[in-house]
């Protein structure tokens, strides 16, 4: 088992033919995840290494029977992306676009959720979803992340963070510990997947038996998730929230990362998750640590 | 981007928001111009992105050319809260008989526009907030759905906006949520919002903060940028294409991913330590990129020591070692560099950077990043 992909997931790649869909949809096909077509407009009959390109994603999924979507494209086409694979039947999609407009983010949600209620959007601006052995979509480096073990106890992520996902990963890699699957839900002000969903997914996902989350400065949802723990999940769970020491009113990167109105902070933050339960790292190997500690003691 | 008032006024504008007569001034004689054309009796403000302009001095109303020249020559060159004013907005001064409040956001949790009207403007709205949160209506709007003339009319009258100010008020809501969406603001926000003896309704101040991932779709943003309140640093990191924020410590840093830089600075300060900035490189650390990055570092003169911690994920480890090798022959560097290097070809990154013959006193490399947090800040304490 794993959350939101698994061995059978067949991908679909919008934007193969670019430079960034090109190298991420072959790495994660060397990987072993099933990546069995492209889509770029006007490049239909084309392929890229041996996977079909398609014009459409409505004609990709009829030809190959694709599940899920990986896109890899400029800001000013990801939303009609989206919302393409969402017409054609698509359940899950993975945008790692970076610099989306908000405006967008926000109308692409809501569209989502009115009218397309069985596709589950993954960022934009995340690095993706990988479930060590079994499926890999978006840009996280695959030899980085260690297989779950079959007897367990394995780890779940979920992350904001880009390369912190990938240290989190490294550091349970270099203590042994097996991941369930790790997801990175992405930085912006409207994530379409938040922590909430990944947690609950977690909860009721037999293969996972801990959770680190890594949450940072700006917005409410380490806080909305400190408060969906308290009461609905039951796994031990360790967690990192970045920007401590980020001054207000500056944005540290991402679009959705700020302090602002005295709002969002880490410590706030760090706070709402020791309350429900969790334990938290004051760096991402103290984190991990803490999870060492756990697995240890299961 | 936040926008100055006379910058958001003249956004607000563009979509047919009524705003007063005015102009923008540099100089003590622009301002009598610019007076001379909005008509007597003019105000006089001070073009800060801060609060507490009022209460500073920096807001003054003025009758005649000799009072226009007397407050532009004090407020200009002012400092309200470590803010420089460097420009003065003069416009026609209006009669207000009443100070409404109104603004849209996105709320991220609920992942819908949020409106804030109150009947209580001219004030903090965090004060109205603690004092009379009933003030306040909060509406949430669709972003599919949009906002109708109907929904605002009810949020005016739900606001308790006196009865001849609400259809003004209800058409001003709509007009604002046009800017606020199609004008890509994730903040626009009127503040007071007045009511004029004749009924008009009328935006006094304008507060806008643009969406940055959108300026690909606004050309007329590039004036915005070019008034801009960068310092050096962060100029040159922009004409670079980098990621950096200024901070006042003596650790500079390099980092890859936001995340890892945020976390970064964390580490710094918990062995001790201050950073100097935020700077995230991003995905592709080449030579190039990181020649760029050392040399915004380098422009720093408080900086003591340089701590680049390096997760490689896409990015190569390799390359970036590369990178730095390439880079201190170009660069010469007022300070020692502590390197970390982990992930995707560390190992061979590493190598490449023995290679160099790169004396210690220049760089050293470290295991992991609390141990490089560590070595950075001693030596940044030392010198």
């Amino acid at each position: 088992m794993a959350i939101f992909v698994s061995e059978n997931t067949k991908v679909l790649v919008q934007g193969l033919t670019g430079g960034q869909g090109r190298f991420h949809g072959l790495r994660n096909r060397d990987y072993g995840t099933q990546v069995v077509a492209g889509v770029t407009p006007g490049k239909a009959g084309q392929d890229v290494e041996g996977i079909p390109v398609f014009d459409t994603v409505e004609s990709a999924v009829a030809a190959t029977g694709a599940t899920a979507s990986f896109i890899a494209v400029p800001p000013n086409a990801a939303p009609a992306a989206i919302l393409e694979a969402a017409r054609a039947g698509i359940g899950f999609v993975v945008c790692i676009t970076e610099g989306v407009p908000a405006q967008d983010e926000a109308r692409v949600f809501a569209t989502l959720q009115r009218d397309f209620p069985k596709t589950r959007l993954l960022g934009p601006n995340c690095p993706g979803i990988i479930s060590p052995g079994k499926c890999n979509i978006g840009i996280t480096a695959g030899e980085i992340a260690a297989l779950p073990s079959a007897k367990g106890p394995n780890v779940g992520i979920v992350s904001r963070s880009g390369t912190l996902t990938y240290q989190a990963l490294y550091e349970l890699k270099q203590r042994n510990i097996g991941v369930s699957t790790c997801v990175g839900i992405g930085g912006d002000p409207v994530p379409g997947t938040s922590f909430v969903d990944c947690l609950a997914e977690f909860q009721s996902d037999p293969e996972t038996h801990a959770i680190i989350m890594i949450g940072e400065i700006g917005g409410t949802a380490e806080e909305e998730a400190a408060e969906f723990i308290m009461t609905h999940v039951t796994k031990p769970m360790s967690a990192y929230i970045a920007g401590v020491t980020a001054p207000a009113g500056k944005k540290m990167g991402h679009a959705g990362a700020i302090v602002s109105g005295g709002k969002g902070t880490a410590q706030g933050k760090m706070d709402a998750l020791n309350s429900a339960g969790v334990k938290v790292g004051l760096n991402p190997t103290e984190a991990c640590e803490l999870m060492a500690q756990i697995i240890a003691s299961m | 981007m936040d926008l100055f008032e006379y910058q958001g006024k003249q956004y607000f504008a563009r979509y047919d928001i009524a705003v007063s007569a005015g102009g923008v001034a540099l100089t003590v004689d622009e301002a009598v111009a610019q007076a001379e054309l909005a008509k007597y009796p003019v105000v006089i403000k001070a073009q800060v992105q801060v609060g507490g302009r009022g209460k500073a001095g920096g807001i003054k109303l003025a009758n005649n050319a000799d009072e226009v020249r007397l407050h532009a020559k004090n407020i200009l060159g002012m400092d309200i809260k470590g803010h420089i004013v460097k420009r003065v907005w003069v416009e026609h001064a209006s009669d207000i008989a009443e100070e409404y409040y109104a603004s849209f956001t996105l709320d991220r949790s609920a992942k819908r526009h949020l409106l804030m009207l109150s009947a209580q403007g001219g004030v903090e709205i965090e004060h109205v907030a603690v004092v009379d949160p009933t003030a306040i209506v909060k509406l949430h709007v669709n972003p599919v759905e949009g906002l109708s003339a109907d929904v605002a009319k009810r949020a005016v009258v739900d606001a308790r906006i006196s009865e001849k100010a609400q259809d003004g008020v209800a058409a001003m809501l709509v007009k604002l949520y046009e800017c606020f969406t199609k004008g890509d603001c994730d903040l626009a926000e009127i503040n007071p919002l007045i009511l004029k003896p004749n009924g008009d309704v009328h935006a006094l101040d304008a507060k806008v903060t643009l969406d940055d991932n959108a300026a690909f779709r606004h050309p007329e943003w590039d004036e915005y940028r070019a008034t801009e309140e960068l310092d050096e640093r962060e100029k040159l990191a922009r004409e670079k294409n980098l990621q950096y924020i200024g901070l006042d410590g003596s650790v500079g840093i390099i980092a890859n991913g936001a995340g890892l830089a945020m976390s970064t600075l964390d580490v710094v300060n918990q062995v001790g330590g201050k950073a100097a900035n935020f700077l995230d490189i991003g995905g592709g650390a080449n030579a190039e990129l990181m020649t760029a990055a050392l040399e915004v570092i380098n422009s720093d003169t408080k900086v003591k020591s340089i701590f680049i911690n390096i997760f490689g994920g896409i990015t190569r480890g390799d390359e970036v070692a590369k990178g730095i090798v390439e880079a201190m022959k170009r660069v010469k560097l007022r300070a020692p560099i502590v390197i970390r290097l982990d992930g995707t070809n560390a190992t061979e990154g590493r190598a490449i950077i023995a290679a160099a013959g790169i004396a210690e006193s220049q760089l050293i490399s470290r295991p992991t990043m609390l141990e490089a947090a560590r070595s950075a800040v001693e030596i940044a304490g030392k010198k």
